[in-house]
This record gives C-alpha cells, structure tokens and sequence, in this order.
C-alpha cells in the first residue's frame, strides 16, 4: 500500500468515525469534537491529494513533485474549523450555565405555548 | 431601449467601473463589521451616528442597484479577477443575472431589516448599553457580508469561506437574547450547519483532486468534456448537494429550522428566513446548473423534486398545527423552500419557466417571509404574547400591521398579481408542458393549506373573544409598521413589474426567456373567470377553517384530547391528522433520524447522478 492510499484511507476513517459521533452522540461536547475528527478526515485527504502531486502548477510545467495550493486552502479551512469549535462550546457552556443541560437531544417544549388558563374559559364558539 | 435608459442614467458613473463594482458590495459590509465596535451599539441603533448604519445599507442598496443595471444593460455577466490573476491561480468574482437578482434582493430586505431594527434595538438614554445592541449590527453586517461573497465567488472554496461566514453570523443571531432554548436552538442550528458544510467541503476537495481547480467555470469546461464523470465526481456532488441541503432546511433535514427561526428576534428571523436559507439553495442551482449542467440527470431532478413536495405538503400541515404564531411562520418557511426545489424536475425541458418562476419564488418570499416575521414582532411586542389563540382582537390595536400580514400572506397563498402567482403559474405550466402534472397539483394543495393557516390567524384575529388589552404594551413605531407594509406590498405587486426585468433571470445563460414567459403568464391574469377560478378554492377553505374554529385543545404536555370538543367535521379531521403529524413531525427532527434521512439522501443521490453517468 503506497503513502496516498494509505493517509487516504485514514482520512475516510476520522470521517466515518466523526459522522457517526455527529448523528449518533447525545451530548453535544461530543458532537462539538466529532466534527473536528470529520474536519480532520477532511483535511487529510487534501493533504493526500498535495502529496500526489500534479495540480496547477504541474500543469504549467513546475513543482511536479507536490501541490502547494492544497496546503493553503487547508490552513484556511483550519482556521474556519477552530472559529466553528469555539463558536459551539461558547453556545455550550453558556447553555450550561443558564440551563444546567448539556445535550440536544430532549427539546425544549414549545415555550408558553398553551397556557392552563385556557382550560378554565370556555372555548368561544363561532 | 427608453426603459434601458432610464435605468441606466443614474448608474452611469458606477457602472463604468465594471467588474470593480462587484468590488463594493463586499467591502461595505466589512467596513460596517470592524467600524461598528468603535461606534457602540448606543449609536448604532438610533441617534445622530445611528444613521451611520443606515447610510452604509443605502450604499450597499445603491451598489447592487448598479450592479443589476450593469448585468442587465450589458447583457454579460460582470468578472472581477482578484489581483488580476486569471483562474486557475487566481480567484474570481462574477455577476451573472441570478447573483445580480439576489444581491438586490438582500440589499432591500437588509435595508428593510435596518429600519426596523433602529428602534428595536436602541439603547435608551438613562439605560446601559446592551450586548444585543451592539452585537446585532455586527452580525447584521456580517451576514450580510457573508451573502454578497456567497452569491458573487466563482471559487468552490471561496464559496465554503462566504457559507462559514454566514453561518458564523446566523448562529449567534438567534441566541441574541441569552435564554436557554434560544441557545440550545442555535446550537443545534450551528452542529447541523457545520456537518453540511464540512460534507460540502469534502465535496470540492474532491472537485480538486479530480480536476485541479476551483474555479467553476473552468470545472464546468473540464466535466463537460469527459465521457462520462468519474466516480469521485458522483461522490462530490452528492455529498455536495446533501451538506447543501442540510443547510437549506429542506424537509426531511429540517430539524433545526422551527426552533431557530421562532426563537430569534424578530429582525433576525425576518434575516435568517428571508436569505440566509437562500444562499446555500443558491449554491445548489450554481452547483447543478453551473458547475455541472450535464449531470443533473432525471432521477435526481426527480429525488429533488420529490424532497420540495413532500416539503410543501408537510410544512403546510405542521404549521396549521402551531399554537404560536413565530413557530406557524417558521413551518411555513419549511413549506416554502420546497417550492424551490421544483425547480429541478422542471428544468430540463422547460429552464425559461422554471429557473424564472424558481427565482421569482425566492424574492416574492424573501419579502413576504421577512414582513410576516417583522409584524408578528410587532404583535409580540404589543401584546406581550403569540399564541394564535389569543389574538382577539388585536386587530383593533395593531391595523397596519395586521394588513402588512395579511398582504404578505396573500403572496404566499399565490394570489393575483403577486410574485407568488406568477411562481405558481409558471411552475404549472412547466410541469403541464413537460407532462408531470403531480408538481402542479401539490402547488395548488399547497397554496390551499397556505390560505388555510392564514384564515386560521385571521379568524382568531377578527372573531375570537377579544382577549387583549385595549391598549399595547408597546406602541410599534410608525417606521416600523411601514417598513413592513412595504415589504408585503413589494411581495404583493411583483407581477407588475415590467416584464423587460425580468430578463435579468438569464443573462449569462444561454436560451432563457424569462420576460416572454414572465409577459405570458401576466397576459390572463386578471380575466374574470381566471380570478374566480383562484378565489372560489380559497373561499371554500376559508369556511371549512372558520367553521372548525373551536380547535380542539391540546393540554400541554398531555396527549391530545379527544376529538369531541370540536363542533365540526372538518375539525375532527384536522384533530385525527394531527395527532398523526405531530409525533412525525417531532420524529424526524430527532438527531438519530435526520442523520439517518441524511445518509439515505447521500446515497439515494449518488445511485442517481451515477445511472445517468
């Protein structure tokens, strides 16, 4: 198995191990950190498909062996993830101070949707 | 050639720039966003500086405008390259017809919002500052920012910076007061949003290692010249197209819509309903229509398709079940995202009708959704409450505010002359000439549960027991009522527009027609026969929903009570069918199942695009 193969099948990993985690766990630190293991994958793969070269500048003749613009992007694409995860667990831990919950999965009822008082009055018949 | 130049005299100077023009709508907004924390929120919202910010969306609303008037006159799509570096190392911004479409459409509905939220968010005098003060206008600014980019990149991954953006603004602005559920809704909306873009970025690291760019039209030229799309490419685009989805809300991925949208405050949701949801469905038409024009094969276009149906007849229905009238607008945004998705079924025989009634629906709702989510702020405010059932009366208190509802209301129902008619009608006949009839039956089922949930409002409103004070808590601002009833009216009176403006629709795309079909569908709209053929179904639904007024109650918290307490048959049906939505409805917008919709969507759409490849 050659080094492409290799990282590319690690990357597919961290993304099926994180898509799991994402849909799967209740609690939502744990959702927070699979995205980063999904973001991982991600990146790994682009990185796999700088270290095989080609790209544009193998098509303009140079920098055969390797592919830099991938290596940009995904500083880029590191720097959305890390605002993403401060993002969320700034939610979270605000969440957590106001509400003492920390999972998503039992949903708040529909705020004061139907009040009791209502019970007590008869309906108004049209 | 008169109407071209009255529309471009006042542009003249701007629009000799060319492609720099496309230059200024992103830089307004940034300059808003990093001036803003210098000003204070005590002068954003109101006073002498406040008008800062209102000045900065007249701005950006007049460079759209000469943006628009540039694409149309030119009749060409304006580039922009970054640097001057030509794609594929350098990066490029383009308007075509649809950029141009919804960069003025944000504009308005941003300026709109502005105004509205002058008042809304002002600090008084005697009071200390607020962080919602401040931190509203930065966001604002922010999405803002983050549509312009999203609508004018040229470059996959330009296009996953602008999304992110927008998310990252979007997100905070529904947590903008603090409370626990508005949190727990914006982290929902900010998990589900990032799994959509982290699947969309897979998607274009595929683009590149496939092909070797980002750049869409030089990825449209490359995938137009294979024989057949290679397998990474069926990958891309279905995992593409779902992270899209994802963040569309489309049904079934819609689990972080409702609570998000109907928690926000009320200019905020008017923002997150009205675009933000547009932009990522505008990165789909881009992806299928753009970057891969041949792949969009029959079984896709129907899966999609399928998706905005199911999403019309399902979000119409949950919203006649709402309590609260924030949440009834939001199922009703739900609704109304499906009519976009017919875009795509149609498309392929009939792209005149279908792309301009596809676009006509995004601005006619964005109007309409961002008036109805402003006035039911103005309810709230005045009344101190929401709920449907105890609106009685409120229209003694609040007229202008219940008309601007009620006018915005009349555009979503697909009435005469509104951009909702003309949506409806040319997506019927589309689906009429290429010989898939169902599309149009679900539109007018769809329109009819619209106007059902409207007449359920404006029953309580007019003839419930008057429960609310004679007196508003709060007294709404004259500017406020009016921006909204401009907002509705813009909805309302969108078929008259010239058609020649319509036109904008197709430049940059070969063969498209928008005006000629634009012009056919308004020839017959106003025969007398045409319009009682469209009032008398809506007629007959009103009296079924004013019939059925004494809704069966539901204890909170308990299972619903029998269908006894209700007087009429209609409502013993719509009680049976409840108790039937509702669990489903809660059902999919579990985690567990959306993110198994989620997976069968992928791989549904994979097993599409790869049968016509």
């Amino acid at each position: 198995m050659n080094d492409p193969t290799l990282f590319g099948l690690c990357g597919a990993t961290l993304v099926g191990l994180g898509l799991y985690g994402l849909l799967c766990q209740p609690g939502a630190l744990r959702k927070i950190l699979a995205f980063n293991l999904i973001g991982s994958g991600v990146f790994l793969l682009f990185g796999v498909i700088a270290l095989r070269g080609g790209g544009v500048l193998a098509a303009a003749g140079r920098g055969i062996d390797g592919d830099p613009v991938p290596q940009a992007l995904i500083i880029t694409g590191l720097v959305v993830a890390f605002a993403a995860t401060s993002i969320a667990v700034a939610l979270l831990l605000r969440l957590a101070e106001t509400s003492g919950r920390t999972t998503l999965e039992n949903e708040a009822p529909p705020a004061p949707s139907l009040p009791g008082e209502r019970a007590s009055r008869p309906d108004g018949e049209s | 050639m008169d109407l071209a130049a009255l529309l471009v005299t006042p542009f003249a100077r701007l629009t000799e720039l060319g492609g720099l023009l496309l230059v200024i709508p992103l830089m307004l907004p940034v300059v808003g966003l990093l001036l803003a924390p210098l000003l204070r929120g005590r002068w954003l919202g109101g006073g002498l500086l406040g008008r800062f910010t209102l000045l900065l969306l007249l701005l950006g609303l007049v460079a759209a405008l000469a943006v628009a008037t540039a694409v149309l006159t030119g009749d060409e799509a304006l580039k922009y390259y970054l640097g001057g570096w030509l794609p594929p190392l350098g990066v490029a911004l383009k308007a075509d017809g649809l950029s141009a479409i919804m960069l003025l459409l944000s504009a308005v509905v941003i300026l709109a919002v502005g105004v509205y939220a002058q008042r809304e968010f002002q600090v008084p005098p005697d009071a200390s500052e607020t962080r919602a003060s401040l931190v509203f206008w930065m966001l604002l600014m922010g999405v803002w920012a983050g549509l312009n980019a999203a609508f004018l990149g040229q470059d996959l991954f330009t296009l996953f910076v602008a999304l992110e953006l927008l998310t990252f603004s979007a997100v905070p602005l529904v947590a903008l007061d603090g409370r626990a559920e508005t949190l727990a809704a914006a982290l929902r909306y900010l998990l589900f949003a990032l799994l959509g873009s982290v699947l969309y970025l897979l998607g274009a690291v595929l683009f590149y290692g496939t092909y070797a760019t980002l750049d869409i039209t030089l990825l449209a030229e490359r995938i137009s010249g294979e024989p057949a799309l290679p397998p990474a490419i069926i990958a891309a685009a279905a995992l593409m197209t779902v992270g899209l989805l994802a963040k569309t809300a489309l049904f079934p991925l819609h689990l972080w819509l409702p609570p998000a949208h109907a928690g926000a405050p009320p200019p905020a949701s008017a923002i997150l309903s009205a675009l933000v949801v547009k932009a990522s469905f505008f990165l789909i038409l881009r992806l299928w229509f753009d970057v891969m024009p041949g792949a969009l094969t029959p079984m896709v276009a129907q899966i999609l398709g399928g998706l905005g149906a199911g999403a019309i007849l399902f979000g119409n229905l949950v919203a006649l079940r709402q309590a609260r009238l924030k949440l009834l607008i939001a199922y009703s945004t739900v609704a109304q995202i499906g009519y976009l998705f017919l875009i795509f079924p149609l498309a392929a025989r009939a792209e005149s009708a279908a792309l301009t009634g596809g676009m006509l629906q995004v601005v006619a709702h964005a109007l309409a959704k961002a008036a109805m989510f402003m006035a039911a702020g103005l309810i709230a405010k005045a009344l101190g409450h929401d709920r449907i059932r105890d609106l009685g009366g409120c229209v003694r208190v609040l007229p202008l505010t219940l008309l601007a509802f009620g006018l915005a209301g009349l555009s979503l129902i697909g009435l005469q002359p509104s951009g909702g008619y003309l949506t409806k009608t040319l997506l019927t006949a589309a689906a009429d000439g290429t010989g898939q009839g169902w599309w149009g039956l679900v539109m007018q089922v769809g329109g009819l549960l619209t106007a059902a949930y409207l007449f359920w409002v404006f029953g309580h409103v007019l003839f419930a027991v008057p429960s609310t004070p004679a007196m508003p808590l709060k007294r709404p601002g004259r500017a406020q009522e009016l921006v909204v009833l401009a907002l509705a009216l813009g909805a309302l009176l969108l078929g008259l527009v010239p058609p020649a403006l319509f036109d904008l629709v197709g430049v940059g795309r070969a063969g498209l027609e928008a005006s000629a079909t634009v012009a056919t569908a308004m020839a017959g709209a106003f025969g007398w026969s045409k319009l009682w053929g469209d009032v008398w179904p809506l007629l007959v639904v009103g009296l079924l929903v004013l019939g059925m007024l004494p809704w069966p109650d539901r204890p909170a918290g308990g299972s619903p009570r029998p269908a006894t307490t209700s007087l009429s048959v209609s409502g013993h049906w719509a009680a049976v069918l409840g108790t039937l939505l509702e669990p489903a409805d809660r059902g999919l917008r579990q985690w567990p199942v959306a993110g198994l919709s989620f997976l069968i969507l992928l791989l549904a759409l994979a097993a599409a695009i790869s049968t016509g490849a």
